[in-house]
């Protein structure tokens, strides 16, 4: 017998903005705890909320990008809970009327656009960051308030592949439309996954579990192969007394989910709406000009760098991967570099430097206005692709524009005059080496190169001196 | 003389004359409250440390006003009369106090009030029993007991209140001053301890209906902090627009609410043969009175409507009382211990109860048939009375069946009495259920005891309704009155 993997995803995704969702408290990433902190984020009474602006300007450009309905009037409920996270004791979020509803966005995953449809697209806010140690419990109400957008799938995809490929397309989408950073480092996407199996028929063979707040791509996928072995596994046994609609947790160090809590002890949230936020009217113009404001996104750029810019696909996808390295790449075209060598560069010496050095695009000293300084200097040989190299390493290590670097020194020797008197002079000292070269031992050719470039100190240009060498020494 | 029983202008006349210092006035106040604290229990906190301010051209300057102890005021302890608010001490000040102190309008003290707003008789404070002064052994009504206490003994010009069903109002009748709810959002709620945020209101007790409009205009303006606060008014003066022309004004009187003989009791009969008295004398006035008949359903939903709406809004809103940020720690094993903990020991029975209604109308397979209905039929009053409100400039009514009660008769069970006496002791609600402005002013005396009647009117027509009151007022021969002697 075979069986169908079935798997809905809730993503949240932190937003990025100047002040929190309800609140004008900061949403500046603060490494100090309970830093960005006012009477709203501690929910101290008296307190109400107020809506802030560019949250729901991006929520809508979210919705509109998913091809979601967009509601006539913004709205928003109150999730009532008791948690120590929770300072309200309740969570504003949406739940009469998202933000966006019934829409549906394309995926690739291993070469084929699959459309997942998105059920709904929420905004709401987030409880404050819970540290438990030993003995006691932290709490980081940095995090309470801040604007999150989540996104609820319908059950539509069918392998751990299409779901981080799914979570991976939304990254990209919040990254260039600077909705979010999306950094899961920073724990700023968090997802409950859905997992159930079915039969070839398509009926449920195991009943729905949810498995709560996972927070990376990597332990999504990890929790859905988990999950469907598991399932599979006491399905296969008859243990279907373990098969129970619940509600379980990922745990990182075993790689296994854990029970938390089953159906019958679900949670009632008594959702009402908001008092404290009368429904404001979202009209069509306002809807229009989120829509114009949409930038070209990762789908988009990458048939644009194939077709105009004639990249591959390979680089077309490494560049498109992360807004910052498009951006990057873009701004070297604005700037006249060639695409191929831009994407050369960028691909090559400067992802592998970021990554060595686990640092953002965005903190890389060499702008493409400095790497341009390079280019140009190889491009017209004043510098060697060896020397551009070094030039690249010194000018980062030290934070000095390349041309520091390149002065007249250092700079090639492309005058054919100058090289061919000093090779003149070594054949005339070395003229056994020349009869062993016509002889046929073709590798004394790399001495005669060297002897020029120790006599020159490296600076003599490869090229030339290879071509002057030739036109000498060969028959 | 006692400058502290003038009206506001004369206060300031005073204070602008050099006649009397803003020093001399905090004095006084703080004097008569320890004076009457012992047996009225009006106040919980005395700012003993209130300091004179320049007396500017804004008649609140230098003068002492009394606030309810559940407005959040930074650094001065407010603890809405509950252990679970124990000790708590703001760190923000509401838009609406702010305000006050911006017109230089000085704190003198924080009124007692039923735990967290929510109760009709000033017996239910963590603080104690608040006594009327007009007879001690009666009730002030709630659940702004103090506040409504405070002025009527003189203690203070006005006095700040919260309304979410007739908190203001009512007891402004039991202790025979005027109290006024101005429409929803009017004032600020940014720093009101939140009952039920689609009813409350903020608003303020006084002698006299100038007096509030004074201060109403004070504390009123757009606030960014409360996206319910009326954005196109900060520009009327409530004041200015007193000048008591009043004729061809029309008002209503709902007949199934005004007809004697839907009532048992003695007391209601004689309250309305005085409020038909009184409509005579507000007819000489040039104001038109008619009845009006409303379905008794609508009239029957007012009570169930809010204790649904009231008590569903309520058991969210104080979900943030769990002792965890602030407010006394509970004991416990677990974080969740703890706060079960703070809030078994820190709520009254009668809060637990509200809380229960709360939630149970709240309940997933309960909220369609209880709170969404109530919702509806919210909606069905309101049309009904914006329908009336289109034809007329206010509805007249008196406050309640009776003076206000004994404590001894006052209990904590739930009555199922004539359904017409609770419709009576309940229709302030409406100026909740619409955000209307409602203002109760004094109406002469049964058994001694002050009541009171009230005219409320259509959403944001608050200077219109504020005149009639004072044409009214004027008329009556109740206005500035204050107890003599505390009995």
């Amino acid at each position: 017998m075979n069986y169908k993997l079935v798997v809905g995803l809730e993503m949240h995704c932190e937003m990025k903005s100047n002040s929190k969702v309800f609140s004008p408290a900061s949403n500046i990433y603060n490494k100090v705890a309970n830093a960005n902190v006012n009477e709203i984020c501690l929910g101290l009474p008296g307190i109400l909320p107020n809506v802030n602006e560019e949250c729901v300007r991006k929520a809508i450009m979210a919705s509109l990008i998913l091809g979601c309905e967009v509601p006539q009037y913004l709205m928003f409920d109150r999730k009532n809970y008791y948690y120590p996270d929770l300072p309200k004791g309740y969570q504003i979020t949406q739940a009469t009327m998202p933000i966006g509803t019934k829409g549906s966005i394309d995926i690739e995953c291993q070469g084929k656009i699959i459309p997942i449809s998105i059920q709904d697209i929420h905004l709401e806010e987030d409880s404050a960051a819970l540290d438990h140690l030993d003995s006691i419990s932290l709490i980081d109400y940095n995090r309470a308030g801040v604007p999150l957008l989540e996104c609820v799938t319908d059950p539509c995809m069918h392998s751990a592949e299409e779901a981080v490929a799914f979570l991976d397309t939304m990254c990209r989408i919040y990254q260039y439309t600077d909705i979010s950073d999306a950094d899961t480092k920073k724990g700023q996407i968090r997802c409950d996954v859905n997992v159930s199996l079915q039969d070839e028929n398509g009926n449920f063979i195991t009943p729905k579990v949810e498995v709560k707040n996972v927070n990376s791509l990597g332990n999504v996928r990890d929790t859905i192969l988990y999950e469907e072995k598991r399932q599979w596994e006491l399905y296969l046994q008859g243990k279907t007394d373990e098969l129970i609609q619940e509600t379980r947790r990922f745990d990182e160090e075993t790689g296994t989910t854990i029970h938390m809590r089953s159906k019958v002890d679900a949670i009632d949230y008594k959702y009402f709406v908001e008092p404290n936020i009368p429904p404001i009217k979202i009209d069509d113009e306002y809807v229009k000009s989120i829509k114009k404001q949409i930038p070209m996104l990762a789908l988009e750029r990458k048939m644009l760098y194939i077709n105009k810019y004639g990249l591959d696909e390979v680089d077309a996808n490494i560049i498109v991967k992360d807004i910052k390295n498009a951006d990057y790449f873009e701004a070297c075209i604005n700037l006249g570099i060639d695409a191929k060598i831009a994407s050369n560069w960028l691909n090559g010496l400067i992802v592998a430097y970021i990554n060595k050095e686990e640092m953002s695009l965005d903190d890389f000293y060499l702008r493409p206005n400095l790497l341009k300084q390079i280019i140009d200097k190889l491009n017209d040989n004043t510098i060697s692709s060896k020397q551009a190299k070094e030039i690249f390493f010194k000018s980062l290590e030290e934070r000095k524009e390349p041309k520091e670097f390149i002065s007249k020194e250092n700079s090639q020797i492309t005058d054919v005059k100058i090289i061919e008197d000093i090779i003149d002079n070594i054949l005339a000292n070395n003229e056994s080496q020349i009869v062993e070269y016509q002889n046929g031992r073709t590798n004394v050719f790399d001495f005669f190169v060297g002897q020029v470039m120790k006599a020159t100190k490296g600076k003599a240009n490869p090229v030339i001196t290879k071509e002057l060498l030739h036109q000498k020494i060969d028959k | 003389m006692d400058y502290l029983n003038n009206d506001l202008e004369s206060l300031h006349n005073s204070l602008v004359n050099g006649e009397i210092s803003s020093q001399y006035l905090i004095a006084n106040s703080i004097d008569k409250i320890k004076l009457y604290n012992d047996k009225i229990n009006a106040f919980n906190l005395i700012c003993e440390d209130a300091q004179p301010v320049d007396i500017t051209e804004d008649v609140l300057s230098g003068i002492p006003f009394a606030m309810k102890d559940n407005i959040s005021t930074k650094g001065v302890k407010t603890t809405s009369c509950s252990n679970t608010l124990k000790d708590y001490v703001p760190v923000y000040d509401a838009t609406c106090y702010k305000n006050l102190k911006k017109h230089g309008a000085i704190m003198i003290g924080k009124t007692n009030l039923d735990e967290l707003a929510m109760g009709g008789s000033g017996m239910t404070c963590n603080t104690g029993v608040v006594n009327n002064p007009w007879d001690t052994k009666r009730i002030t009504g709630g659940s702004s007991a103090g506040s409504a206490a405070a002025v009527a003994l003189g203690i203070v010009p006005y006095a700040i209140g919260s309304d979410t069903g007739d908190s203001i109002r009512k007891p402004a009748a039991y202790c025979g001053v005027v109290g006024y709810k101005p429409s929803y959002g009017l004032v600020s709620r940014y720093g009101l301890f939140a009952f039920a945020s689609s009813l409350d209101h903020i608003g303020v007790f006084s002698r006299n209906v100038k007096d509030s409009a004074i201060v109403i205009d004070a504390m009123k303006g757009a606030d960014e902090k409360d996206m319910t606060s009326i954005r196109d008014m900060d520009d009327v003066s409530l004041t200015a627009s007193i000048n008591g022309n009043v004729k061809g004004k029309k008002l209503f009187y709902i007949k199934e609410i005004c007809n004697p003989d839907n009532y048992d009791n003695e007391d209601a009969k004689t309250i309305l043969k005085d409020f038909n008295d009184t409509l005579k004398k507000v007819q000489d006035l040039g104001i038109e009175v008619c009845e009006e008949s409303i379905d008794f359903n609508l009239l029957n939903a007012i009570k169930p409507i809010y204790d649904c709406i009231s008590c569903a809004e309520a058991t969210s809103n104080d979900s943030n009382l769990t002792g965890i940020i602030f407010g006394p720690r509970g004991k416990g094993a677990s974080v969740m211990e703890m706060m079960k903990d703070h809030r078994t020991n820190g709520f009254s029975s009668l809060i637990k109860r509200r809380f229960i209604i709360g939630s149970f109308v709240l309940q997933k397979e309960n909220q369609e048939k209880y709170f969404l209905n109530a919702k509806r039929v919210r909606k069905l009053i309101c049309d009904k009375m914006n329908e009336l409100f289109n034809k007329y400039d206010g509805l007249i009514l008196p406050c309640s069946a009776s003076c206000a009660p004994l404590q001894e008769k006052c209990t904590d069970k739930i009555i199922r009495g004539n359904a017409y006496d609770v419709i009576m002791e309940n229709h302030l609600a409406i100026g909740n259920f619409g955000g209307y402005p409602s203002i109760t002013i004094p109406n002469g005396f049964i058994h001694e005891m002050p009541t009171g009647i009230n005219i409320t009117g259509a959403f944001k027509d608050d200077a219109n309704i504020l005149n009639i009151a004072y044409a009214i007022e004027n008329s009556l021969g109740y206005k500035n009155q204050i107890v003599k002697e505390v009995k």
